[in-house]
């Protein structure tokens, strides 16, 4: 308590630049983790069904709107604008959480935030907190945090819940565990769940019903008995001090309103200026997330409601990172991404290689560029040429993310990085942010790989003429497919695929 | 140290350094900064065409199920007969009747007349109590028709939210006048100092190989009455 009097020097301030190291916004290098995914068919198959699934969903229920267009470019803007007054914002935000009994909090990174949420627990004398999915907190690594001293985190989206008892990490935003099939889901089930709480039913099947109701049985005490949850946040709104969660099992609605203290970690981008520009984002979301018209639940809530809902409610606002991604005006249209995952649905790479490939909790075009943004190229320099540039994903991007003309730069970033990889890798990284500065350049150097597809071996390349020899020398580089990305996605488009 | 010494004060944390440093440099970075202005050219609140009450009910139905809600359409004066058709059919017994919910909506304002065993929330209900009840009826504040979404404001016949999420079984009634036809519209009629849940079919998840399976933690089933006058 007694840091309160301590100034904000400028040498404080520029302490904590970026996103620490203790979450999960750092990988493997993309090729080498791509070639882990390529050779696992299953894996391949899922994410490729999934997609395909998503993807033609979302066509159909973003078509039924006949302003789209118009809901896109004002879901862009009003983002801009909130970013423009940020500071005023979250001000006029805390001010009117604090007025209805919310306490706000402010993180300047990842450990400071884990800190707060440790400290939050230790006063409700928690030893378990239940969890609806959540980014910010992933990006924190606050399960982890929150072990180390004492306190078991459970999640409680189906998904989630998979990729926890079954000790792996997430591969999709919105499907975190798409990579898994049912019967895996039921020995997970089967084998996991009794050594944590509620058994899995005797005879379960895996019939995706079955798993579902042994999800409900194995949860439902829990949310009954915990004295505290933790959630992220889709939306806040600085206006009226409004914070909102999408989901669709009502795991969050348990989360939310169930226990009696909540903490919600905000990232501080997530804020929109009124009442009223939700109207815009409960549009543009679920259709561009699930292909639904509307999610099945959705909760806003403001501060605290005597008698309905949790006693204490905290909100983390959480910097790691976010503030210097919006001092770069090339890198600060990525803090309007509202988490859709549409982007990764359409991406040609993403759809071969799945989430984990990446490294980082975002995964896909956004995470290409939103991971190494908030780490630093040096820390992930390969993610920004996880891409063909093909720009299906800015096209889908319900706030129109020009996601392909920010991985050029930040290619550039990374070859102009002493710090990123070995001097092999650097020139590497050089030679491809030229071929790929200009698509034409990129497809000619696809075309003349494909070439090379004759002396792979095994869908991979062993070696490269150089400069991608320095690359290939150390690990397999995933062959080009016969058609190319690019090619593959232009015959999609004029076979009246997805819009 | 002031002197309030506030024992059951929630945590406030000493991180008013990280506040103002996180202001500054929010300040900083944005400076100089002026995005394009926001044009609300997309549809909003009250745009025209506005579909006719007749279509406005017809395409909230048609939404409702495909979201896999069972729905009926009624007269105001015949909405008792509806609740108790969906009740009945579900075999609900235990019910809970949330303070404001229209005596009339019922079949009958005593047990015997009713059949039911109303748990009213006066007490409050315990979660155990609430996990153990057959079904929920409640109004509603306003229902989207272009989403099929319906939203709880926690107002009269509606009660806390805890009541619509741990019973397996909701009964909602709608009257026409609650409908309107797109999310813009549904904005203008709510207080965002309520608790708000906006719900758009039963609880569902797609994570297990994308299949959709109806039902995991918030109520399995959805019964909707859509009530019109006259
Ligand atoms: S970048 Fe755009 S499309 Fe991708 S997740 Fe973010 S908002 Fe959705």
């Amino acid at each position: 308590m007694s840091t309160t009097d301590q100034p904000a020097g400028k040498a404080e301030i520029t302490q904590w630049p970026r996103a620490t190291n203790t979450g999960h916004l750092h990988g493997d290098y993309f090729p080498r983790a791509a070639r882990v995914a390529l050779a696992d068919p299953q894996l391949r198959r899922n994410i490729g069904n999934a997609t395909t699934i998503i993807r033609e969903k979302r066509g159909s229920v973003v078509a039924e709107l006949d302003d789209w267009a118009e809901l896109r470019a004002a879901g862009a803007a009003i983002k801009d604008a909130t970013m423009a007054d940020l500071g005023d914002h979250l001000e006029r935000l805390e001010t009117e959480v604090a007025a209805r009994g919310g306490v706000v909090h402010w993180a300047a990174d990842a450990d400071e935030a884990n800190r707060i949420v440790i400290e939050i627990a230790r006063r409700a004398e928690a030893r378990d907190v239940v969890k609806v999915k959540s980014m910010a907190t992933q990006e924190i690594g606050l399960n982890e945090a929150l072990a180390e001293a004492g306190i078991s985190a459970w999640e409680t989206d189906l998904a989630e819940l998979i990729v926890q008892l079954g000790d792996d990490m997430p591969s999709h935003i919105l499907v975190p565990a798409i990579h898994r099939n049912r019967s895996e889901i039921r020995d997970i089930f089967r084998r996991e769940m009794g050594n944590v709480g509620v058994p899995a039913p005797d005879g379960l099947t895996d019939d995706p019903p079955a798993l579902a109701e042994a999800a409900r049985i194995h949860l439902r005490n829990r949310f009954l008995t915990t004295d505290m949850a933790i959630s992220g946040a889709n939306f806040g709104v600085a206006e009226t001090g409004t914070v909102m969660v999408v989901e669709s099992e009502g795991n969050g609605r348990m989360c939310l309103t169930l226990p009696r203290v909540l903490v919600t970690v905000m990232g501080i981008e997530k804020l929109i200026p009124t009442w009223r520009d939700l109207e815009v984002y409960l549009q543009l979301l679920p259709r561009s997330s699930t292909g639904e018209r509307m999610n099945p639940y959705t909760t806003m809530w403001t501060g605290v409601t005597q008698g309905d809902g949790p006693e204490e409610f905290h909100l983390v606002l959480l910097d790691n990172g976010r503030s210097t991604i919006l001092a770069d005006p090339e890198g600060r249209p990525a803090l309007r991404c509202i988490r859709c995952s549409a982007c990764l649905n359409v991406c040609p790479v993403y759809e071969r290689t799945g989430g984990h490939a990446y490294g980082s909790i975002y995964p896909g075009p956004i995470g290409a560029v939103l991971s190494p943004q908030l780490t630093g190229v040096a820390d992930n320099p390969s993610l920004p040429f996880a891409s063909t540039l093909c720009g299906a994903c800015y096209e889908v991007c319900p706030v129109a993310i020009d996601i392909p003309t920010m991985l050029v730069s930040l290619r550039a970033k990374v070859a102009a990085d002493p710090d990123s990889g070995d001097a092999r890798e650097r020139a590497v990284f050089r030679s491809a942010a030229w071929a790929m500065s200009r698509p034409q350049r990129w497809t000619r150097l696809l075309r003349l790989m494909r070439l090379g597809r004759f002396l792979a071996r095994r869908g991979s390349f062993r070696n490269l003429p150089p400069p991608f020899n320095g690359w290939t020398a150390t690990r397999d580089l995933p062959a080009p497919p016969d058609q190319s990305f690019r090619d593959w996605w232009t015959a999609q488009r004029d076979g009246g695929g997805d819009a | 140290m002031p002197d309030r010494q506030l024992v059951d004060t929630p945590f406030v944390p000493a991180t008013r350094t990280s506040r103002q440093a996180i202001l500054d440099r929010v300040r900083a970075a944005t400076a100089g900064f002026e995005p394009a202005p926001v044009r609300r050219d997309y549809r909003q609140a009250g745009a025209h065409p506005q579909p006719d009450p007749e279509t406005l009910l017809e395409v909230l139905i048609d939404r409702l199920v495909d979201y896999k809600a069972e729905v009926t359409q009624c007269a105001i004066t015949d909405v008792h007969t509806a609740v108790t058709a969906f009740l009945s059919a579900e075999e609900a017994v235990r019910v809970v009747v949330p303070d404001g919910f229209p005596d009339e909506w019922l079949a009958g304002s005593t047990d015997s007349e009713s059949g039911l065993v109303r748990l009213d929330d006066t007490g409050p209900l315990t979660v155990d109590e609430l996990d153990a009840a057959d079904g929920v009826v409640t109004t509603c504040a306003v229902a989207v028709a272009e989403t099929g979404t319906i939203v709880l404001d926690a107002g009269a016949g509606q009660g806390r939210r805890a009541l619509t999420l741990l019973p397996d079984l909701h009964v909602v009634v709608v009257t026409a006048d609650q409908v309107v036809a797109r999310v813009p519209d549904a904005l203008g009629r709510l207080d965002p100092r309520r608790p708000l849940t906006w719900i758009s079919g039963p609880s569902a998840t797609s994570d297990i190989e994308l299949n959709r399976v109806e039902g995991v933690h918030g109520p399995r089933r959805l019964r909707v009455v859509v009530a019109e006058s006259g």
